[in-house]
């Protein structure tokens, strides 16, 4: 075989990424050089020959140590901690398998459920499409998750409707403190479960249900585009039926939901924030990310 | 096009040096890229390249189906390549035929070798390539569509994966093919390029050259690889693209 080209010849992308300074936000694509300076890769990228590679689409962000690059798409990846919506996919004797958009079915052991279960008794509690509120306890490394419904705004959901946004998306449907999960509330009366997953819970009114749907395609199509917040704002406003605004005076105590997050509206909510890394992070620190 | 049996072989080189279609040698058809054209899939794309139009849907990783096909330490890639009926002049007879196969293996393989799979042990990627008008070069149209489909759903990989098919059409060597020059060329060489390494991960021939031809055939096919490769940057650049934010607020 002719030897015209190899390995040798190579061009790779062209230039490298150079740095993003701290509020710039850089879309890269597979396969592109990062310039890493002595960072080591991170999530997201990989090395090889002393050069570092977004390994995914997404913004490139040098966190020192790692350069890194946040996914902007993709399946929900699980992580201990996080409160995800899920449906039941299939029912064993101890344990119902949940789908609940991660790369596998997430197990939910019979002693895992809020109920006392006997072995064989399980499709009595939950059956196939049901839908469910449950919290990621752990993963091991053939990447299985275990999950639990035991905890406060765990447990099975009744009525209501469920919504899907990319998991990525999920922190800007928070808002940063909780702000525009908050604004959405207020504005509509819906009662809003929010999956770290993507999957969002919608209960309240038909009109309400409606309005919070198509406030989440917004926040799940826009995109990188600034001005999100307005958008949103302007649409909720403009629907809001006048005699409503008053009467709501969000009755949703007992609705299992986010915890956190939600703990003030009104600390910045302008522009468009980039999504927020997603690793490892409380909601809080999430939501709240700045740089 | 047309004529059942009709063998009369096309004037495909001009004396002037262009294709039956006008092109030079070394030119590609017109090509054109869209990511994230259907809802339900976690990463698609939609391809028109010449009279080529071919839709690639990615899911996953998820659940492997069927269960024996799972691999306990990565994703498998299991890719379905398929024309549809109304995709060429004659109907194709629809579902699996020996030619689909060998594609969707050929295919699943290439992306074998750039997909980071192992970040997601028993899990299947799957790929869905649905050919809705053929003429020729469709392999490489899939797996252009399929690469772009699989960077829009977030799945780890070396990089893009362009691809093109160089021939050779009375006597000379050209850069991607159309029907005509596939059907009554000499030789047709498909291959897929990973730009970010030089290294080719698919290569089929069929036909014949010589060793000479092959080797300029290959610096053909990887330069227009190069072109696509931009172009299919540049769709998935055009879905996801990050408006420089003001710098508004401390």
């Amino acid at each position: 075989m002719p030897r015209g080209h190899r390995p040798g010849h190579r061009t790779g992308g062209g230039e490298a990424h150079p740095s993003p300074s701290a509020r710039e936000r850089v879309l890269v694509l597979p396969g592109e050089e990062l310039e890493a300076r002595g960072l080591k890769p991170g999530p997201g990228t990989y090395r090889v020959g002393g050069k570092v590679y977004a390994s995914i689409l997404g913004l490139y962000l040098p966190r020192p140590p790692l350069v890194q690059v946040v996914p902007l798409s993709g399946r929900y990846i699980p992580k201990p901690g996080d409160t995800v919506v899920g449906t039941v996919t299939d029912v064993q004797n101890t344990f119902w398998l949940l789908d609940i958009g991660a790369p596998r079915w997430a197990p939910l052991h019979m002693t895992g459920a809020p109920w006392k279960v006997d072995v064989g008794e399980t499709e009595r509690f939950l059956r196939v499409g049901d839908a469910v509120v449950v919290r990621v306890e752990n993963l091991d490394a053939t990447g299985r998750i275990g999950v639990t419904m035991q905890g406060e705004g765990l447990g099975k959901l009744e009525a209501g409707t469920i919504v899907r946004i990319t998991p990525a998306r999920v922190p800007r449907l928070v808002g940063r403190g909780g702000s525009m999960i908050q604004t959405i509330r207020q504005r509509t009366g819906a009662e809003i479960a929010i999956g770290q997953n993507g999957r969002i819970w919608v209960g309240g009114t038909e009109e309400a249900v409606r309005r919070v749907s198509e406030v989440l395609r917004m926040i799940g199509e826009s995109g990188q585009r600034p001005g999100l917040t307005e958008r949103v704002a302007r649409y909720l406003v403009a629907t809001t039926p006048t005699a409503h605004e008053a009467a709501e005076g969000e009755g949703e105590g007992e609705s299992p939901r986010q915890g956190p997050a939600e703990t003030n509206g009104e600390d910045g909510d302008e522009g468009d924030e980039a999504p927020g890394p997603e690793n490892g992070k409380s909601e809080e620190e999430r939501t709240s990310w700045e740089t | 096009m047309g004529n059942i049996g009709a063998k009369e072989v096309p004037v495909l080189l001009s004396p002037e040096g262009l294709r039956i279609d006008g092109r030079k040698l070394d030119e590609l058809r017109p090509i054109e890229i869209r990511a994230g054209v259907l809802r339900q899939a976690d990463g698609s794309a939609f391809v028109e390249w010449g009279q080529n139009k071919v839709m690639a849907a990615v899911y996953g990783p998820r659940e492997v189906h069927p269960r024996h096909l799972q691999q306990n330490n990565k994703a498998v890639i299991q890719c379905r390549y398929n024309m549809a009926a109304f995709s060429v002049d004659e109907r194709k007879r629809p579902g699996l035929d020996r030619r689909s196969q060998e594609i969707s293996k050929v295919i699943a393989e290439a992306f074998e070798s750039v997909v980071f799979a192992e970040e997601f042990p028993r899990t299947s990627i799957d790929v869905y390539i649905e050919v809705l008008q053929a003429n020729a070069g469709t392999r490489c149209a899939g797996l252009v569509a399929a690469s772009v489909a699989l960077a829009d759903a977030g799945i780890p990989m070396v990089d893009l994966l362009p691809a093109v098919a160089v021939g050779k059409v009375a006597g000379a060597i050209a850069l991607d093919l159309k029907k005509e020059e596939d059907n009554f060329g000499e030789a047709d060489l498909p291959m897929a390029l990973v730009p970010q390494s030089g290294r080719l991960v698919l290569l089929q021939m069929e036909g014949h050259m010589t060793e000479e031809e092959l080797s300029r055939s290959l610096d053909l096919g990887v330069a227009g690889c190069r072109v696509i490769y931009e172009k299919m940057k540049a769709a998935l650049r055009e879905r996801y693209s990050v408006e420089p934010v003001a710098t508004e607020a401390a």
